[in-house]
Parts: structure tokens; sequence; C-alpha cells
């Protein structure tokens, strides 16, 4: 690197960052690539899972070299009441055409971070980046802890904070309904306990998602992941729901491990690590400005997460790419200024990043309000049918049925359930 | 179980100098005190009889929560300097 200045710099080597350095090299480009951490991953939490197919968009047959935990195989949803549960299972044969991998971050991020070393992506580890470097009111490159750096243009992958957004005036002060906050620990078991809980094979994995129970007071979800001889468990919850609950999020994470329905997956588990990050609400309406003068905003700092599905380091990879490809554009055109990036947001609206925000852009409001007939409401009627069900004695079945059925009517659930049968219905006719 | 256990659980590097600062006085007029339970490592802790909001700087997860969390926008955040601060290695 000629006195430290390339023609694109990208701040933070998470999926996003990753993405588009590669995609930047590929195309023959001179990118240096920063990252805060020691070792790429050490700052990063997720889940979780990364998905197969986009993934592969940009590190093609990844599964046969990198270090992957598990294929997911199989995806669960526990719906807890007080004490009980129901739980839903959905299996498949992968046949070997993957859809979906845990990973854990500290091990996939330093593998990505090599891939684009090996393609000429020049990498500075342990490296903070203070702010931008502002020359004639344009962006000239980062000012980092140490040293400056100079560049024609700067994509800021830095994450949900981005610090380095706010700075330029790119997005505003976060809000409590911005973000959910997620809590994470993660509990060492041996491999063969693990695969005969959890009912795998030696190499495939499951995802669990989970509803109520403790959580049942908020708009809060739970999740649990197999690694190869770890499980993550946690969950997150929208910072406004927590300040008005007045709980700490440890603590809730307790009662969750605690749930008689979740305790054993872990039991006699190793505590190996605690952990917290958050991640941004995923709609439309809130996408900050994601291109201007000299740069492009991408991933998690732009806030393309889609929370109904989990999927966060797909949307990263992809706008990486988009990003990457639109700084090519630039360079050859030797133009950076935002009417030549506003390609990027065109390539976006093109692509399901924007599609799917728009179509989940008010889903979390939604759900919000009817939180309680998901986690409450549901939940208890499940497991009441199976009691109903189940319970060998001396009433009749008619009578049985007939007081589940009258549980069902006070309930209410039919009438509550329309609200979100409607929504679910508009967003499909929607164009 | 006890934040401190979880904690335990953690790599941290220790810096002199805390990446957090508050204005107490604002802290004193603060009534709801958010800070003290959204922490996810519990790094705010507010003496009663000094009046004095105690940061303990050295167990933060590096989350971003507080910061947008505190009601009068009082937490100067920042992230702790290269090669201090916390390490997931189970991310
Ligand atoms: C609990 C949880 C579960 C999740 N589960 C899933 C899941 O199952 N599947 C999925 O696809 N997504 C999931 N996500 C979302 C996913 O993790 C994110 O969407 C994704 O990591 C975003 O990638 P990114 O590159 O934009 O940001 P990040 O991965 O956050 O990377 C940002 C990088 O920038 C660096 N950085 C930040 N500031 C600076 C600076 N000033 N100077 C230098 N470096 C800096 C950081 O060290 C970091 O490496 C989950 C998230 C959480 C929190
Ligand atoms: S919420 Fe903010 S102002 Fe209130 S006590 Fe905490 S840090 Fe101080
Ligand atoms: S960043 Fe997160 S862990 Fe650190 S003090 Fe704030 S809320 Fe606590």
């Amino acid at each position: 690197m000629e006195n430290n200045k390339v023609e694109v710099i990208v701040v933070g080597a998470g999926p996003a960052g990753v993405s588009s350095a590669i995609t930047l090299a590929r195309a023959g480009k001179k990118v240096l690539l920063i990252d805060r951490a020691d070792n790429a991953g050490d700052k990063n939490m997720f889940g979780g899972t990364i998905y197969a197919k986009q993934t592969a968009e940009i590190f093609p047959k990844f599964w046969e070299s990198a270090p992957v935990e598990r294929a997911i195989t199989e995806h669960k949803i526990f719906m807890l009441t007080d004490f009980d549960s129901t739980q839903y299972s959905y299996r498949y044969s992968s046949k070997g055409a993957y859809k979906a991998f845990t990973v854990i971050r500290s091990k996939w991020d330093k593998w990505c971070v090599e891939q684009a070393q090996k393609e000429g992506v020049y990498y500075a580890p342990k490296t903070l980046v203070k702010e931008l470097l502002i020359d004639n009111g344009k962006v000239a490159g980062v000012k980092t802890q140490f040293e400056d750096f100079y560049s024609d243009m700067v994509i800021i992958a830095d994450g949900v904070n981005s610090l380095l957004a706010k700075q330029i005036g790119l997005r505003k002060e976060f809000t409590d309904s911005d973000m959910t906050l997620n809590v994470k620990e993660v509990f060492k078991l041996p491999k063969q306990r693990l695969e005969d809980r959890f009912n795998l094979d030696e190499n495939t994995g499951s995802a669990v998602r989970i509803l109520g129970g403790p959580l049942k007071d908020m708009f809060a979800m739970g999740f649990m992941y197999t690694n190869k001889d770890t499980v993550s468990i946690g969950f997150g919850v929208s910072l406004d729901e927590l300040k008005k609950q007045k709980v700490s999020p440890y603590e809730l994470l307790d009662d969750l491990k605690e749930h008689p329905s979740v305790a054993p997956y872990i039991k006699d588990g190793e505590l190996v690590e605690y952990s917290a990050h958050m991640i941004p609400e995923g709609s439309f309406n809130h996408i900050p400005k994601v291109f201007d003068n000299r740069v492009l905003l991408v991933g998690d700092a732009a806030g393309f997460v889609d929370n109904i599905h989990l999927e966060g380091t797909n949307l990263a990879m992809l706008s990486g790419k988009l990003a990457a490809e639109t700084a090519v554009f630039a360079i050859e055109k030797g133009d950076f200024s935002a009417s030549t990036l506003s390609l990027y947001y065109k390539k976006l609206k093109d692509s399901i990043i924007i599609k799917d925000l728009k179509t989940h852009n008010n889903t979390i409001n939604v759900l919000k309000k009817n939180i309680l007939t998901l986690t409450t409401l549901c939940p208890n009627l499940a497991c009441e049918f199976f009691e109903m069900f189940t319970s060998a004695d001396e009433i009749s079945k008619r009578v049985k049925y007939r007081k589940f059925l009258s549980e069902v009517l006070k309930s209410g659930v039919i009438f509550k359930m329309m609200p979100l049968a409607f929504y679910a219905l508009g967003r499909c006719i929607k164009k | 179980m006890n934040i401190n256990d979880k904690l335990a659980a953690l790599q941290f590097n220790k810096s002199n100098e805390s990446h957090l600062v508050v204005d107490n006085d604002i802290c004193m007029r603060c009534s709801e005190k958010p800070c003290l339970f959204i922490c996810p490592a519990q790094v705010y802790n507010w003496d009663e009889k000094k009046c004095l909001m105690n940061i303990r700087y050295e167990n933060c997860l590096e989350c971003g929560a507080c910061k947008i969390a505190c009601s009068k926008k009082n937490i100067s955040w920042r992230y702790p300097d290269v090669e201090y601060g916390v390490k997931f290695k189970n991310g």
C-alpha cells in the first residue's frame, strides 16, 4: 500500500465488509479492510446461522473448507406456558443441498478475512477507526487510533452501532424502539450427549425459536442453536419493552434457561461464554441515507436485517456486494459523487433487501400490539388442547370437548388472531 | 446466576481509562435510571449514599444499549481502544 492510499477503504470486517472488500479485489481494485478486533470476529456475536445459497455467492462451496459447526436439518418452535410447552418441529433431509449452517463468529469471520487476503485485500486488524477524514467537506479516508488512511471512497460496514454513519449525518440518533438487545450464553457438552439430546447426526444441527414462558409479557423471542460441541441459548427483546418491564436481560435469560421444557437441553453444560449484541429493527421506514459523496453504507449499519426470518448475515453480504459493484462503476467512471453512487440504491431496490424490508415495514409494530396473543394465548390453548386430548380419566370425552371448545371461544382467540391474519394477508396481496 | 459468574466466563483486557462517561449531575436528577437494569453486564451502579454513578466499564460487553436507553442521553459512548475490552470466542 503506497502512502497509506487505496481506492476503497472498508471499515468493519463482518459479513458486509468482507463481502465488499473481496468483490472489489476480484475486480482488481485496491482495497483496505479495517477492523478493531485483534482477530476478526472477536468483537462479534450472533445466534446463529449463515445461509448457504447467499453465502456461496461470495464463497462458492465454502462448506468444504470453512469452519462451519453444523448443517441445519431441523427448525423448531417452542411455545412455552409458565410450566409446560408445545413444540413444533420441521425436519428435512439435506441430501447434500445445504440450507444453513451454524457458525461461531470468531472462527467464521477469521476464515472469511483470510480468503479476502488471499484474493488481494489489504487487511488491517487491531485498527479502530475513530472518525472519517473530511477534506473540503468531502470524505477523504479514515482517522484511526494510530495513523490516517486515504481513499477515493469509504464503505461503512461498522455494524449496528455505526458511529461513522452518525458522524457524517447519514443517520439520526437511535431511539429505544429502533433496537432489540440480545443476550446469549454458550454451554459446552460432550458431543455425543449433545447429539442425543437434540436427536442429531454427527454433522447435523437444529435451530430453535422460543416464544412465551418467561418472555410472555413483552416483544421478545428466545433462540437455541447447536454448534459442534456447544449449545447457544439466548433471547432478543426490544429496548423499549425491556425498559417498560424494568427487568434485567440476564435475569430473564436465567428464567428462560430454568423453564422445565428448556433446562434439560443445557443440563450439566459448562458455561463457556456470555455475550450481548444489538440488532436493528429492520424496517423500510427506518433505513438511513445509504449513499452520499464518496461513501456507501452496508449491512447492519444500514439497518438491513429481517427480524421476522432471522436474516442478517445474508443481507449484509448482499448489500456489501452491491456496494462494491457500485464502487467499481464509480472508480471506472472516475466520479464518486452522490449522484453516481445512487446506483447502489437502485441495485438495493432491485434486490430482495428493499423488497423484504418493505414487506415487513410495519410487521414489528403489528406484532408488538398483538404480542400477548402469540406469547400467552396461543401457547396456553395449545397446551390445554393436548392436556384435554391425552388425559384418560372418568370424565366423558364429550364433556371434555365441550369444555375445551368453550375455553377457545371464551379466550376470544379467533377474534384476536384476526388483525394478524389480515395483516399477513395484506402483505401477500400488496404489490 | 449472579452476573459476576457470567462475566467470569469471559476474556476481558482492562484499559486504565473508561470508554463510558456520564455527567453525574444529570444522573442525580434522573428518576428512572434505566441504565441500572438494562445493561446486560450491570456496568452501572448507583451509590445512594454518595449520589455517585459507579461505572464498571471493564465489564462492558460493547453492545451499545445503554447509550440509546439512557433517559437523558447522558452517556458518552465509544468503543474501547484496540486491544482492550471484551473478546468473544463463541459469538
Ligand atoms: C443474537 C443475534 C442473533 C442473530 N442471528 C442471526 C442468524 O441466525 N442469521 C443471520 O443471518 N443473522 C443473524 N443475526 C444478525 C447478523 O449477525 C448481522 O446482521 C450481521 O452480523 C451484520 O453484519 P455486518 O457486517 O453489517 O456487521 P457486524 O457483523 O456487526 O460487523 C461489524 C464489524 O465492524 C467492526 N467495527 C465496528 N466499528 C469499527 C470501527 N470504528 N473501527 C474498526 N472496526 C469497527 C466490528 O469489530 C465488526 O467486526 C443475529 C444477530 C444477533 C445479535
Ligand atoms: S439513565 Fe442516563 S442519566 Fe439516568 S442514571 Fe443512567 S446514565 Fe444517568
Ligand atoms: S455497551 Fe452494553 S454492556 Fe456496555 S455498558 Fe452499555 S449496555 Fe452495558
